[in-house]
C-alpha cells in the first residue's frame, strides 16, 4: 500500500506523536502550575490512541510499501503496550519519586516511546525493526536516568546506554549480513530466500541469527545480554522499572517473533536448540540470582529475567501453540507483575523502604495490600488456581507437545526455585512482626487500581475463555 | 450435586467466617463448626446413597471447563473415594473442635482450614486429571500459612520446607500429566484429561498411552509427586518438621488426610492408569526385584527405628506415621487383592489412629507446654481417662488384634507374603519396633512415680474427649468388623489391574 493510503491505518501512531507534542506544549504553558494536568492529558492521549487502534481494527494490511504490517498480532501488542503505559502514568502520579518540575518531559517521553514500541510490534522490514528498536532504547535511557539527583539512577542510565549501544550495533551487523546475503530488507522476502542460502552457507546464517538475537535478547533481557537489567531496574524510578519489565519486554517479544517466526523459521540452521538452551539459562540465572536479593525491586528485576526465560520457551518452539502461549502469558504477566510493582510503589511511598525488611508485618499495617501482594507473588510462582498457573500451563503444554521434555523439566524446577524467593516476601509480610505498628492508609484510587490487578490475576486462573478464544484464532490470519 | 456442594460449601464457609466482625470472633468458631458439619452430613448421606455392589462411578457431575484443552469439571466417586471423603468430612468438625483454644487470628485460621477442606474433598472427587491437580495444589497454600503462622518456634522453616518439597514433586507430576494428555490421542481435538477414559485407553494395547517406555516415565513423574506427599523415603524429611511445628489440628489433617492424598494418587493414577509402569517398578528391575516393595519396607523399618530414637512425643508420632505408611506401599506393591485391600484399609486406619495420636499429644502439650517424653512420668495417676484413651490409641497403632491397626497391616502382610517372602519377613521388624516404642513411651509418660511438676495437671476435658470419641469408636468398630469398610471399596480394588 502506498504512503497516502497508508495514513488512514496509521492514525494510532499519529495520535501518539500529536499528544507527545501537546504534552510538552501544555507543560510549557502551565509551567509549575499543574503537574497532574500533564498526566491527565497523557492518559487522554493514550485513550485516543487505544480507540484509534480498535477502530483501525484487525485488518491485514501492509503499509508504506511493505514497511509496516497491521494485523491482529500488532493490534494485540499495541493494546498491551497502551495499557502498560497508562498504568505507568498512574503509577508515576501515585509515586512521589519524580521531581514535579520535570514531569512534562517525563510524560512526553512515556508517550513517545509508544511510537517506537508500536513500530516494533508491527515492523515488516528490518530497517523499521532496527529504527524502532533504537527509538525505544534511546527513550528508555532517558527514562531510566530520570532521577537526576540520584547517582544510582544516573549509573543505571549509563549502563543501559553502553550495553544498548553494543547490543544494537551487533544486531545491525547481523542485519547487514542478512541483507548482504538476500539483497532485501523485507522480513517476509528474507524468510523466503534464507532457507536456500542457509543450505549452502549455514555458518553465515547462524552467525547473523546470533548477532540479531543480541539486539532482541538485550531488549527482553535474556542471558547473556541481561547484565544491564538488574542495575537499571534498581536505579530507575519504580514506575519506569515496571514499564521496562512489562511494555519493553512485550515489545521485544513482538519484534523477536516477527523476525524469527518469518525470517529464520524455515532455515535448516539449528538455532532453535541454541535458543532453547538460552531460554533454560535465562530462567535459571534469573531465579538463582534472585534468591539472595534483599531489595524487592532488584528481586523483581531478576524475577522478570526469569519470566523472560519462560516466555522464550514459547518462541523457540516456532509453533502456533507456542506463540499463542507467549501472548497469553504476556497478558497474565502484565497484570501480576504490574500489580507487584504497584505494591512496591505503595510500600516505598508509605514505609520508605524498598528492602524486604520494610515489608515486615505488612499484614497488620495494610492487610489488603499484603493480601494482594501474596496473590501476585503466588501467581508469579505459578500456583493454581491463580492466573500465573494458567500462563505457565499453556507454555509448558506447548513445550511438551514439541517433545522438549528437558526444557519443560528445567522450567518447572525453576518454578520451585522461584517459590523460595517470592515466599521470602510473603514471610516478611505475614510471619514477621513489624517494628512499626502504625497502620498505613492509602487512597481509594490506589486501592481500586490494586483491585484492578488482583481481579484478573485470580479470574484468569479459573476462567480460561480468553485462552479458548486465542487458541481458536487461525494463526495465518492473525500474523499476516 | 451432592459432591459439588460438599466441595464448595467449605469454600463459602471460608468467606463467611472472614466476614464475621472482629469483636464477635467466638461466633466464627461456631460458624466454622456448623459449616464443617454440613459436609459430614452430606458424606453420611453419600455413604447411604452409594451402592457398593455396583462397579460404576457414582454421583457423576460433568461440565465443560476449559475448552482449549478439553478440560472438564468432572467429579464422581467410587468406594475408595467415598471411604476417604468420609474420613475427611469426619475430621472437619473434630479439627475445628481441637482448634478452639487458638486466639491469634482465629478467623483467618478457620477460613484457611475450610479452604483446605475444599481442596481435600475436591481432590478425592476429581475425575479429571487437571482438576485433580488443581485440588492437589489447592491444599498447599492454606497448609503453608497454617503451619507458618500458627505453628511452633521453627514454623517458618517447617512451612517452607513442606511447601518446597511438595511443589517439587507436583511440578514433575505436572509434566507427566501434560505428557499423558498429549499422548491420549493423535488428534488434538480428541485429547482428554478424563481419568476413567485415560485408564481404559492405557489398557488398550497398541495405544500410545499403553507403550511401556512411556508408562515408565509417566509413572516416575507421578510417583515422585505422590511419594513426597506419602512420604516415601527419601522424600520424607519435610514430614517430621512440619508435624512438630504445626498446631495440633493441622498435624491431625496432615497425618490423616494429606498423606492419604499421596497414596490415593498412587492407587488412582500409578496403579490404575499406568499398569505397565507399575509392572516395571514391581518386577521389571532385574535383581532389584520389587522396587516399590523395597521402598515400602525401608519406610517401615526406617520410620520405626527413627520413632524409637525420639524423645519428642510429636516427632515420635510423626516417624511412626512414616513407618505405618510403609505398609500401604507394601500392600500396593503386592498387587493382589489381599495386599491392596490391606493397603486401603491401612490408609483409613492410619487416618483414624494418627488423628487420635496427634490430638492426644496436643492435649498434654496444652497442659505441660512441652513434649519431652522423658519429662513426664506417672501421669496415669492424675489423668486416668487420658491415659485410657492414649493406651487405646497406642494399642491400635502398634497393631493389637481386635483394634483397627491390626487388620490393615495383617492384610497387607498377607498379600505381600504371597509375592515376596523375605521382604515381608523383614518388614515385621517394624511391627516389633513399633510395639517397643509405644510401650516404652507409655511407660515413661504414664507409669512410674508422678513427676512432682505435674501434681496439679488437669484431666482431659469434655471438649477434648468429644473430639476423640468418634475416632476411638471407629478404631474399635473397624478392628472388630472391618468388613463394613472393606465392602465399601471392594469393587474399587477388584477393578484395579491386579496380578
Amino acid at each position: 500500500m502506498g504512503n497516502l493510503e497508508s495514513i488512514r491505518y496509521f492514525t494510532p501512531e499519529l495520535i501518539i506523536v500529536v499528544f507527545a507534542i501537546l504534552v510538552i506544549l501544555f507543560d510549557l504553558v502551565s509551567r509549575g502550575q499543574s503537574s497532574n494536568g500533564t498526566a491527565y492529558l497523557s492518559l487522554f492521549g493514550l485513550l485516543c490512541a487505544t480507540i484509534a487502534v480498535l477502530v483501525v481494527g484487525n485488518v491485514n494490511q501492509s503499509l508504506f510499501f511493505g514497511m509496516v504490517r497491521i494485523d491482529g498480532f500488532a493490534t494485540f501488542f499495541k493494546i498491551i503496550i497502551l495499557i502498560a503505559t497508562a498504568v505507568t502514568i498512574i503509577f508515576s502520579m501515585v509515586s512521589n519519586e519524580l521531581d514535579p518540575k520535570a514531569q512534562g518531559e517525563y510524560y512526553a517521553l512515556l508517550i513517545a516511546i509508544n511510537l517506537g514500541m508500536f513500530l516494533m510490534a508491527s515492523s515488516a522490514n528490518i530497517l523499521i525493526a532496527y529504527l524502532s528498536l533504537e527509538t525505544v532504547s534511546l527513550t528508555s535511557y532517558i527514562l531510566a536516568g530520570f532521577l537526576t539527583r540520584n547517582p544510582r539512577s544516573s549509573e543505571a542510565a549509563f549502563k543501559y546506554i553502553i550495553y544498548g549501544a553494543v547490543a544494537s550495533g551487533t544486531m545491525l551487523f547481523g542485519l547487514s549480513l542478512v541483507f548482504g546475503m538476500t539483497g532485501t530488507t523485507s522480513i517476509v522476502q528474507i524468510g523466503q530466500q534464507l532457507p536456500e542460502i542457509a543450505s549452502s552457507y549455514p555458518t553465515a546464517v547462524l552467525v547473523s541469527i546470533i548477532f540479531i538475537f543480541a539486539g532482541v535478547g538485550y531488549k527482553i533481557a535474556s542471558v547473556p545480554f541481561h547484565m544491564w537489567s538488574p542495575d537499571v531496574y534498581e536505579g530507575a524510578p519504580i514506575p519506569v522499572t515496571a514499564f521496562l519489565s512489562v511494555a519493553s519486554k512485550a515489545a521485544g517479544f513482538a519484534l523477536f517473533i516477527r523476525l524469527f517466526y518469518f525470517s529464520f523459521g524455515a532455515t535448516n540452521v539449528n538455532w532453535t536448540m541454541l535458543l532453547s538452551v538460552v531460554s533454560a539459562l535465562t530462567m535459571t540465572f534469573g531465579n538463582l540470582a534472585a534468591l539472595p536479593q534483599q531489595n524487592v525491586k532488584r528481586l523483581l528485576a531478576y524475577s522478570s529475567i526469569a519470566h523472560g526465560g519462560y516466555l522464550l520457551m514459547g518462541v523457540v518452539l516456532l509453533s502456533g501453540d507456542g506463540i499463542k502461549a507467549v501472548l497469553f502469558y504476556l497478558i497474565i504477566y502484565m497484570f501480576m507483575n504490574l500489580g507487584a510493582f504497584f505494591v512496591v510503589i505503595l510500600v516505598a511511598k508509605e514505609v520508605g523502604s524498598e528492602n524486604i525488611d520494610g515489608y515486615k508485618g505488612l499484614i497488620s499495617r495494610a492487610p489488603f495490600v499484603a493480601v494482594a501482594m501474596v496473590i501476585f507473588l503466588f501467581s508469579l510462582t505459578g500456583m493454581p488456581p491463580l492466573a500465573g498457573f494458567a500462563g505457565k500451563w499453556v507454555l509448558f503444554a506447548a513445550v511438551v507437545e514439541k517433545k522438549l521434555y528437558w526444557l519443560a523439566i528445567v522450567g518447572v524446577l525453576n518454578s520451585v526455585v522461584s517459590l523460595y524467593y517470592y515466599i521470602r516476601i510473603v514471610k516478611a509480610m505475614l510471619f514477621d512482626p513489624s517494628e512499626d505498628a502504625e497502620t498505613l492508609s492509602f487512597s481509594r484510587g490506589s486501592m481500586a487500581l490494586l483491585m484492578a490487578f488482583v481481579v484478573p490475576t485470580i479470574l484468569l486462573g479459573i476462567y480460561w475463555k480468553p485462552y479458548d478464544f486465542l487458541k481458536d484464532l487461525p494463526l495465518d490470519r492473525f500474523i499476516g | 450435586m451432592l459432591l459439588t456442594s460438599m466441595i464448595f460449601i467449605p469454600l463459602v464457609g471460608a468467606i463467611i467466617v472472614l466476614l464475621v466482625p472482629r469483636d464477635r470472633e467466638d461466633a466464627a468458631k461456631w460458624i466454622a463448626f456448623l459449616v464443617t458439619l454440613i459436609p459430614l452430613f452430606l458424606a453420611v448421606l453419600l455413604y447411604f446413597q452409594y451402592d457398593p455392589t455396583s462397579v460404576e462411578i457414582q454421583e457423576v457431575v460433568e461440565t465443560s471447563w476449559i475448552k482449549a484443552f478439553n478440560i472438564r469439571y468432572h467429579t464422581g466417586v467410587d468406594g475408595l473415594s467415598v471411604t476417604l471423603i468420609l474420613l475427611t468430612a469426619l475430621l472437619g468438625p473434630i479439627c475445628v473442635g481441637a482448634s478452639w483454644k487458638i486466639e491469634k487470628g482465629i478467623k483467618v485460621y478457620l477460613s484457611l482450614f475450610l479452604l483446605l477442606e475444599t481442596g481435600m474433598i475436591g481432590f478425592f472427587c476429581a475425575l479429571d486429571l487437571f482438576l485433580f491437580y488443581v485440588f492437589f495444589e489447592l491444599t498447599l497454600l492454606p497448609m503453608y500459612f497454617l503451619i507458618g503462622v500458627w505453628g511452633g518456634p521453627r514454623r517458618e522453616y517447617a512451612a517452607i520446607k513442606f511447601f518446597l518439597y511438595t511443589l517439587f514433586g507436583s511440578v514433575l507430576m505436572l509434566i507427566a500429566m501434560i505428557a499423558v494428555y498429549l499422548n491420549s490421542s493423535v488428534d488434538p481435538g480428541l485429547r482428554t484429561f478424563d481419568i476413567p477414559t485415560l485408564i481404559s485407553l492405557a489398557q488398550t494395547s497398541g495405544h500410545a498411552l499403553a507403550d511401556p517406555t512411556f508408562q515408565i516415565w509417566a509413572f516416575l513423574g507421578f510417583f515422585i509427586g505422590f511419594a513426597v506427599k506419602v512420604p516415601i523415603f527419601p522424600f520424607h524429611t519435610w514430614l517430621p518438621d512440619a508435624h512438630v511445628e504445626a498446631p495440633t489440628a493441622i498435624s491431625v489433617v496432615l497425618a490423616a488426610i494429606l498423606l492419604k492424598m499421596g497414596t490415593y494418587g498412587l492407587v488412582r493414577i500409578n496403579f490404575a492408569m499406568l499398569p505397565a509402569g507399575m509392572d516395571f517398578f514391581t518386577n521389571g528391575l532385574g535383581r532389584w526385584g520389587n522396587a516399590l516393595a523395597i521402598l515400602g519396607v525401608v519406610n517401615i523399618i526406617y520410620g520405626s527405628l527413627c520413632a524409637l530414637a525420639q524423645t519428642d512425643f510429636k516427632k515420635l508420632v510423626a516417624y511412626s506415621s512414616i513407618g505405618h505408611m510403609g505398609f500401604v506401599i507394601l500392600g500396593l506393591a503386592a498387587r493382589n487383592e489381599a495386599g491392596v485391600t490391606g493397603a486401603i484399609l491401612q490408609m483409613l486406619n492410619h487416618g483414624v489412629i494418627s488423628a487420635m495420636l496427634f490430638l492426644l499429644v496436643g492435649v498434654v502439650y496444652d497442659r505441660a507446654h512441652h513434649r519431652d517424653i522423658n519429662g513426664f512420668g506417672g501421669l496415669g495417676a492424675k489423668m486416668p481417662i487420658y491415659t485410657g484413651i492414649t493406651t487405646l490409641a497406642f494399642m491400635a497403632s502398634l497393631g493389637l488384634p481386635g483394634l483397627s491397626g491390626f487388620v490393615g497391616e495383617a492384610l497387607s502382610l498377607l498379600g505381600a507374603y504371597s509375592k515376596f517372602q523375605l521382604l515381608t519377613i523383614l518388614s515385621t521388624i517394624g511391627i516389633v519396633v513399633g510395639a517397643a516404642y509405644f510401650l516404652w513411651t507409655l511407660q515413661r509418660v504414664f507409669l512410674g512415680d508422678l513427676n512432682p511438676k505435674y501434681e496439679a495437671i488437669e484431666e482431659i476435658n469434655m471438649r477434648e474427649i468429644a473430639t476423640l470419641i468418634p475416632l476411638g469408636v471407629l478404631t474399635i468398630v473397624l478392628g472388630i468388623w472391618p468388613h463394613f469398610a472393606i465392602e465399601m471399596f471392594r469393587n474399587s480394588v477388584v477393578g484395579l489391574p491386579l496380578q
